[in-house]
């Protein structure tokens, strides 16, 4: 993982450590509370997916492969997608429409209420960050690739 | 200041800012003129009201300048000859576009002043929205719950658009790809 | 109405480049222009004068709105176009592998 060769310094390294909990924690804030501030399922995504890329930037390709189950994280994306139809045909079996909010709309400004919207936000949330994390990784494949050749 | 005084800065500053990338021979002040102008918009969506669309849009350009950056500055781009321009079709272009440009403001005319918007329809969502969804965020009572079905196209296309950058990506490198789990 | 047309000139530029440039990566960023002048021309056409923002706030008497509908529809296109972006990088990165130029008149395959 402290591998000089790959990534970038130790001063990098270290300061990643304590800040990618922080970039990650603001991302789950703004996916949970999309209903009540400005924010939701794409902007919290997009935050989790940098900062993924972040610690890839930091410690490497490599290493991050080490405690990073890539197909796990395409598994996830298919999944998510998948769930949010199912909320559209669980929609039709207990609302009567496609996508219909069936749970109980709670009292405004607290944090469960809205029915279904919190669910689906965090669904296209977990969506969002997996598929553009991954389209990163693959571009840092290939650049790897072509300096071998070389 | 009233708005339209910062929109005119912003305004002005993002055309300016596009024609530099445009014109610009070096390829990473380009991306970063690109930039500009992407935070150019998500300043204007803030004095627009818009602060949902102003958090997007200044992740998003944050994510583009990170895809564009990797993918092209580290190649040897500055070892290639520039492009050659045809003086005549430029020139052509250019008296096109101010052509287009002069009689497009008949009609702009006839739009309503600024501030004075002419959709209506729009008005119950925001009486009956936050009874009828509970969530107080009328935008995202929009996207997720009276207009849902818009949202799952849109997953879709965003889903179908990365898989088909990733089946690009990996067209060559088959073999490796299947043993590095990438 | 000077703001409106501002944004079409906005619009025009990336329509110039779509045009005049011969470089992969200057239309690439000429679409990304086209994309950010429609998107901010439908969200200035829907601004209201001295409204606030579309999100209740708790202990606060609001005035009128701006309309939410189009927000909404901007937001869903800002995502799509990251994703079309990521597609045209993708495609680029390979025609540019293939024909080592980012020249597309060179490019002498793609004229059928």
């Amino acid at each position: 993982m402290n591998d000089p060769k790959n990534g970038m310094t130790l001063i990098v390294k270290t300061v990643t450590r304590v800040t990618v909990w922080l970039i990650v924690l603001y991302g789950i804030y703004l996916i949970l509370h999309g209903h009540l501030t400005p924010g939701g399922g794409f902007g919290g995504g997009v935050i989790l997916a940098l900062a993924f890329l972040n610690i890839m930037l930091a410690y490497g390709r490599d290493a991050t492969q080490k405690w990073l189950n890539i197909k796990f994280l395409e598994d996830i994306e298919a999944v998510s997608a998948t769930l949010f139809l199912f909320m559209g045909i669980l929609g039709i079996a207990l609302g009567g429409r496609f996508l219909m909010n069936f749970l109980p709309k709670g009292t405004p400004h607290a944090l469960f209420s809205a029915g279904t919207i919190p669910i689906l936000n965090i669904l296209i949330g977990i969506k969002v960050a997996m598929s553009l994390f991954l389209v990163v990784w693959v571009l840092a494949g290939l650049h790897e690739e072509e300096g071998g050749k070389k | 200041m009233p708005v339209e005084t910062w929109l005119y800065f912003t305004l002005g500053f993002m055309i300016l800012g596009s024609i530099i990338a445009l014109e610009i021979k070096d390829i990473l002040s380009s991306i970063v003129a690109i930039g500009v102008v992407g935070l150019g918009v998500s300043v204007a969506f803030l004095f627009l009201q818009a602060p949902d669309l102003a958090i997007v849009q200044f992740l998003f350009e944050i994510f583009a300048m990170i895809i564009l950056v990797r993918a092209f500055v580290k190649k040897d781009y500055h070892a290639e000859t520039p492009a050659r321009v045809n003086g005549f079709l430029v020139a052509i272009s250019m008296l096109v576009i101010i052509a287009i440009f002069v009689s497009s403001i008949s009609v702009f005319k006839l739009l309503p002043p600024f501030g004075q918007p002419l959709f209506e329809t729009a008005q119950h969502y925001v009486d009956h929205g936050v009874r009828e969804t509970g969530a107080v965020n009328l935008v995202t009572a929009i996207i997720l719950d009276y207009r849902a079905y818009d949202t799952l196209g849109e997953v879709t296309v965003l889903f179908t658009a990365i898989l088909g950058t990733i089946t690009i990506l990996r067209i060559r490198n088959g073999k490796n790809a299947g043993r590095k789990g990438a | 109405m000077i703001l409106y047309l501002m944004c079409f000139a906005l619009f025009l530029v990336g329509v110039y480049g779509l045009l005049t440039k011969r470089d992969l990566i200057k239309l690439i960023l000429s679409i990304a222009v086209m994309g950010y002048a429609v998107n901010l021309f439908l969200i200035l056409f829907a601004y209201k004068k001295d409204a606030g923002i579309p999100i209740l706030l708790e202990g606060v008497v609001q005035g009128s709105m701006v309309d939410p509908l189009p927000q909404a529809l901007v937001l869903t296109s800002i995502v799509i176009e990251l994703g079309t972006t990521a597609l045209l990088v993708a495609l680029a990165i390979r025609l540019v592998q293939k024909y080592k130029t980012f020249d597309i008149t060179k490019i002498r395959r793609l004229f059928g």
